[in-house]
């Protein structure tokens, strides 16, 4: 944090200053680490079972907060009698499909007792062996201290040290809180990573408190608000899913399946924020007999997300990609594949400030030095279209705590640079124009969508139309036009538009309170009147738990909101997150539905039950409850399952794509090492902010790689000089920076060499400083939830020496997998191991069947 | 070269000027003196934020003649207090370096260099080419009959310095044009 977010680490420090303990835990250590309390070296992608054995130690040694937990989280509720655990099935949950990968959830639900109010059957006792509680305390039981250490290479009076801090640090008078960033994302299990730290924050209370919770460090400016206002492929406004076909053919189908009437909590509103999107986008056109013209929407069949688009490439079903201040040609995995795939485009349009290298790998890339590709030979068309920056138009970015800001403009953009905002507003308003005489249905959404925005003397459409539209007004009756005051103003019938329906209040009142601008001195430390939070301007989440079962602050030191018993509503330092009114000793009653169902005691108003969930009963693809496995790519058989890796990771076969064999399989000592990539404070990114600058160029000039004192003697590596890396997908070269803040950690009986390397870098000729890019050496292994590649442990090799140049550096890698073995199937089995139907024993692994090999590339 | 004179001699000034300790008047050179403030010139101040990493920092931008003259940190934001980190320092040049390029450049297919275009031709052809591949890659039902209205012919990915109007539109437009893979750097 104090090296990637430097000056959010400023109120860590401060924390310390007033007496905070600060561990860090990370396979580097960097400057966080020089300023903590404590840093705990981690082998890379092992964290579950660092927190998975810290679950177990403070459920075991009592260090749960049992009020907290019996009634604020799921803990009571009795699952399915059908339900099986990694423990009974060798690493796999029951429901496994073993061709998917994916899980059938229906064993991990709760089973049902009509005579509950909420149908759910309890133990408030936590004793049932079937109850939440005592299946979690089964599934951890043996990740002790020891295993902890065998998996994690953390010893064990540092995992002790560490779990004491954190059981001591919770209660009524103290919390703890989290923070995280790629790290934990960038991995084949990287929300199962983040699961496990929300089960134990809940176990310790820790969850909607001041101090507490779990803070997801973003990388960028708005990476929170490109996912509330997505340009994800799955997601609409305000987390939505996106229409699936087969299972949302009708509004009816959608609403009934993704935002259920019959369910606790808010999102059984659902139904009025997706109509009001609907009208949003659709205007007049969206009517009570079209379905608000629902149909107008295009539906999913799968993953559609940036890497199986990329694979579609390949086969030359992807003709134009647009690529907007982004760099994929360093900034992704598997960079080869990246501008291999490009190649095979009809056409691209690059937004940026500058020619980055995904503007120009059609002349400059390693490919064209390799002779893979001839720059003759490329038939992809290019238009670089200059872009407007942060100072030259006006609009919000929302940072990492849902802060959302806005920007003024400054001054307008030179030359031919635009911003986004005009130059989709541009697209839209000519394509609009070419079909306004088409009767062809397909053209239909086009011509319905709703496009009238004003623009300036220079084109620029008026961001702040924009944020009036994301926030929703009434389409009727005697406020017609005027934007509502918050979500719950937001219907199903049609009266009122809103384009992200989290996001209303943002300009409640016709102000834009994204401006709001109040210096914080002449505020307390909430800060309420500096920008402005989704949802509601609320500042901590599910904050009714910073109160007790009656209302009452868990203590005086922690208090934010509570009861007012004499003016009977909910109140404090920050917006409740509660319906406003509702006492707390409110029972839920029988039949009733969405936020009137919500007991006294559901702090958790967007689950559907009221609850944190310590156990998922649905929501995750790979399983109810975190588990560790090991990386894609890892030199360490699992020390805890016969299962080596997760089961239901996304495999992406391609010659372009081979994997390392893993543990002891024969060839996986060929890439023996384990390297992280990181951040650098100087640069941004792929560079594209950075590289390009004067400044930051000379602050950090040079790719390096960063080597632990014993892999250095062990590998012949001279500090300063030049080392190559390796992976079954390329070979870099860096200069060698022999330090200590590397470690090799002892782990599965093995010492493991971590490498750490910058990815800020790529190879082209226009950037002030270029060198060879990290990103090359990925794999494209992804989380089966969110698609997002795992990077942060990776298999490779590393030799003194530079890398060799031109057709020879193709000739190295494939090698480098001969030598390995390397097939396009290495590394793709889902299954390590196969039960014998007689015995049930653990026998063979399943032949593999050829998957496919991709074609193209 | 000027005479010598005990009254330049620093401990002489000191005393004069009854500067203690020595770190006020009687150090001041006159070429301190005499220095301003960069940002003094600015004809406007224009509150801002940060565009690096997701902390989100205030920024002061200062502006004269239409030209920003330099980025400072704005001591009244609560999550910085007018801190900046080297890259939200060094801000100023992401808007004025020499290397950035403020005119479109076209590649045509096997060419081997840039061309210069206009921007109402670009964005014609632009036009063109996406419905071109609209079309080409249309499909109306999935294999099992239920509609898709969507085409899989055009692909976008976008980073995450893009303001969250700005993703609404571009979110709104692709799906209105059946558009599904759109794509962000949130996902990498
Ligand atoms: S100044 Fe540095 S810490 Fe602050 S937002 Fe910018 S990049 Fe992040």
């Amino acid at each position: 944090m104090a090296e990637a977010h430097p000056v959010g680490f400023q109120w860590v420090a401060e924390a310390k200053a007033r007496g905070a303990k600060l561990v860090h835990v990370d396979p580097r250590f960097t400057r966080t680490s020089a300023m903590a309390d404590k840093h705990v070296h981690i082998r890379a992608g092992t964290d579950i079972a660092l927190l998975g054995g810290l679950i177990r130690h403070v459920i075991e040694n009592d260090m749960w907060f049992k009020e907290y937990v019996t009634h604020y989280t799921n803990a009571a509720h009795l699952v399915d009698e059908g339900y099986q655990d990694t423990e009974d099935l060798d690493g796999l949950f029951s429901g496994f499909d073993k061709d998917t990968g994916g899980y059938d959830n229906a064993t991990w639900q709760y089973e049902k007792d009509p005579y509950e109010a909420d149908g759910i059957a309890k133990d408030m006792t936590l004793q049932h062996p079937r109850s939440v509680f005592q299946i979690l305390r089964r599934h951890y039981s043996r990740y002790t201290p020891e295993m902890v250490g065998n998996v994690t290479g953390i010893k064990t009076e540092d995992f002790l040290e560490l779990a004491e801090l954190i059981g001591k640090n919770s209660g009524r008078e103290r919390t703890t809180v989290m923070a995280y960033a790629l790290g934990w994302t960038q991995h084949s299990m990287g929300s199962q990573f983040i699961r496990t730290a929300a089960i134990l924050q809940l176990l310790l209370g820790n969850m909607g408190r001041p101090g507490g919770g779990i803070m997801a460090l973003r990388g960028h400016a708005t990476i929170q608000g490109s996912s509330d206002i997505p340009t994800l492929f799955n997601l609409l406004p305000g987390y939505l899913p996106f229409p699936v076909a087969g299972k949302h053919d009708t509004l009816r189908d959608y609403l009934d399946d993704a935002v259920p009437k019959d369910q606790k909590g808010f999102w059984s509103n659902g139904d009025a924020y997706m109509v009001s999107l609907l009208k949003a986008w659709f205007g007049d056109d969206a009517t009570e007999e079209n379905d608000f013209g629902y149909q107008y929407l295009p539906r999913l069949t799968g993953a559609h997300g940036t890497y199986q688009t990329l694979m579609r490439m390949f086969d030359k079903s992807v003709d134009g990609y647009f690529v907007l201040g982004q760099n994929p040609a360093v900034g992704s995995a598997n960079g080869r594949m990246q501008r291999l795939g490009m190649s095979n485009l009809k056409w691209m349009v690059v937004r940026d400030f500058q020619l980055i290298e995904t503007a120009t790998w059609w002349k400059e890339g390693p490919e064209i030095a390799t002779g893979e590709l001839k720059t003759e030979d490329i038939a992809t068309e290019v238009f670089f279209m200059p872009a407007a920056n942060h100072t030259e138009k006006a609009g919000t970015f929302t940072q990492t705590q849902r802060l959302v800001q806005w920007r003024h403009q400054a001054i307008t953009p030179p030359g031919d640079a635009r911003s986004e905002l005009e130059f989709f507003y541009d697209l839209g308003v000519r394509l609009k124009e070419k079909l306004k005489d088409s009767t062809d249905p397909r053209d239909k959404p086009l011509q319905a969508m709703t496009w009238d925005y004003p623009v300036d003397e220079h084109g620029e459409p008026s961001a702040e139309a924009v944020l009036k539209e994301i926030n929703g007004y009434y389409t009727t009756g005697p406020n017609a036009g005027k934007p509502v005051d918050n979500f719950n103003q937001y219907k199903a019938d049609g009266s009122t538009a809103g384009g992200c329906w989290i996001y209303a209040g943002v300009y409640a009142g016709g102000i834009n309170h994204a401006a709001n601008r109040v210096p914080g001195k002449d505020q307390d430390e909430m800060a309420h009147q500096w920008a402005w939070a989704w949802p509601a301007n609320r500042r901590i989440l599910y904050n009714r738990a910073s109160a007790d079962l009656d209302g009452n602050p868990w203590s005086e030191r922690k208090k934010l909101v509570w009861w007012d018993e004499e003016q009977e509503v909910w109140t404090g330092k920050d917006v409740p997150d509660f319906p406003i009114k509702r006492p707390p000793s409110t029972k839920t009653a029988h039949d009733t539905h969405g936020p009137d169902a919500l007991a006294g005691d559901d702090p958790f108003i967007m689950q559907s039950d009221g609850k944190g969930w310590l156990f998922a009963p649905k929501g995750m693809n790979d399983g109810p409850m975190p588990t560790h496995f090991e990386p894609a790519e890892s030199p360490v058989t699992n020390p805890l399952y016969p299962q080596q890796e997760s089961p239901s990771r996304v495999l992406i076969t391609s010659r372009g794509n081979q994997l390392a064999p893993a543990g002891d399989q024969p060839g996986a000592e060929v890439f023996p090492h384990v390297f992280t990539t990181y951040r650098l404070t100087e640069h941004q990114t792929a560079g594209g902010m950075s590289r390009f600058l004067p400044y930051l160029s000379e602050l950090q000039p040079e790719m390096f790689v960063e080597v632990s004192q014993e892999l250095a003697a062990e590998a012949g590596l001279e500090p300063y000089g030049w080392a190559t890396i390796a992976s079954p997908r390329g070979a870099i070269e860096a200069k060698v920076l022999v330090t200590q803040r590397m470690q090799p950690v002892v782990a599965g009986g093995k010492t493991v060499h971590q490498i750490g390397m910058p990815f800020h870098f790529g190879v082209g000729n226009q950037a002030l400083v270029t060198g060879d890019s990290v990103n090359d050496l990925l794999g494209m292994t992804l989380d089966p939830n969110v698609y997002i590649q795992s990077a942060k442990a990776v298999a490779c090799t590393i030799m003194p020496g530079r890398r060799p140049r031109g057709p020879a550096l193709v000739k190295f890698v494939e090698d480098l997998r001969e030598q390995a073995g390397i097939t396009v199937l290495t590394g793709h089995r889902r299954l390590t191991f196969e039960r014998d139907a007689e015995t049930m024993e653990v026998s063979d692994p399943p032949t593999l069947t050829d998957p496919e090999p991709h074609t193209g590339e | 070269m000027a005479r010598f004179s005990v009254l330049g001699w620093p401990v002489f000034r000191q005393a004069k000027s009854k500067d203690k300790l020595g770190r006020g008047p009687a150090v001041e050179s006159p070429k301190y003196a005499n220095m301003r403030p960069r940002t003094e010139d600015a004809d406007k101040v224009v509150q801002s934020v940060c565009p690096y990493c997701a902390v989100g920092c205030g920024q002061r931008i200062y502006v004269k003649d239409d030209e920003v003259i330099h980025i400072e940190g704005d001591p009244d934001s609560p999550i910085s207090r007018g801190r900046l980190c080297p890259k939200g320092a060094a801000s100023e040049q992401l808007v004025n370096t020499p290397v950035r390029q403020k005119t479109i450049l076209y590649r045509r297919p096997y060419g081997t260099d840039w061309e210069e275009l206009d921007l109402e031709t670009a964005m014609e052809m632009i036009t063109e080419r996406f419905l071109e591949a609209r079309r080409n890659h249309w499909e109306d039902f999935d294999e099992h009959g239920s509609p898709v209205n969507r085409t899989m012919g055009i692909a976008s990915l976008g980073g995450a310095t893009i303001d969250n109007e700005e993703n609404y539109l571009i979110k709104k437009l692709f799906s209105a044009a059946g558009a599904v893979q759109i794509e962000n750097q949130a996902r990498i």
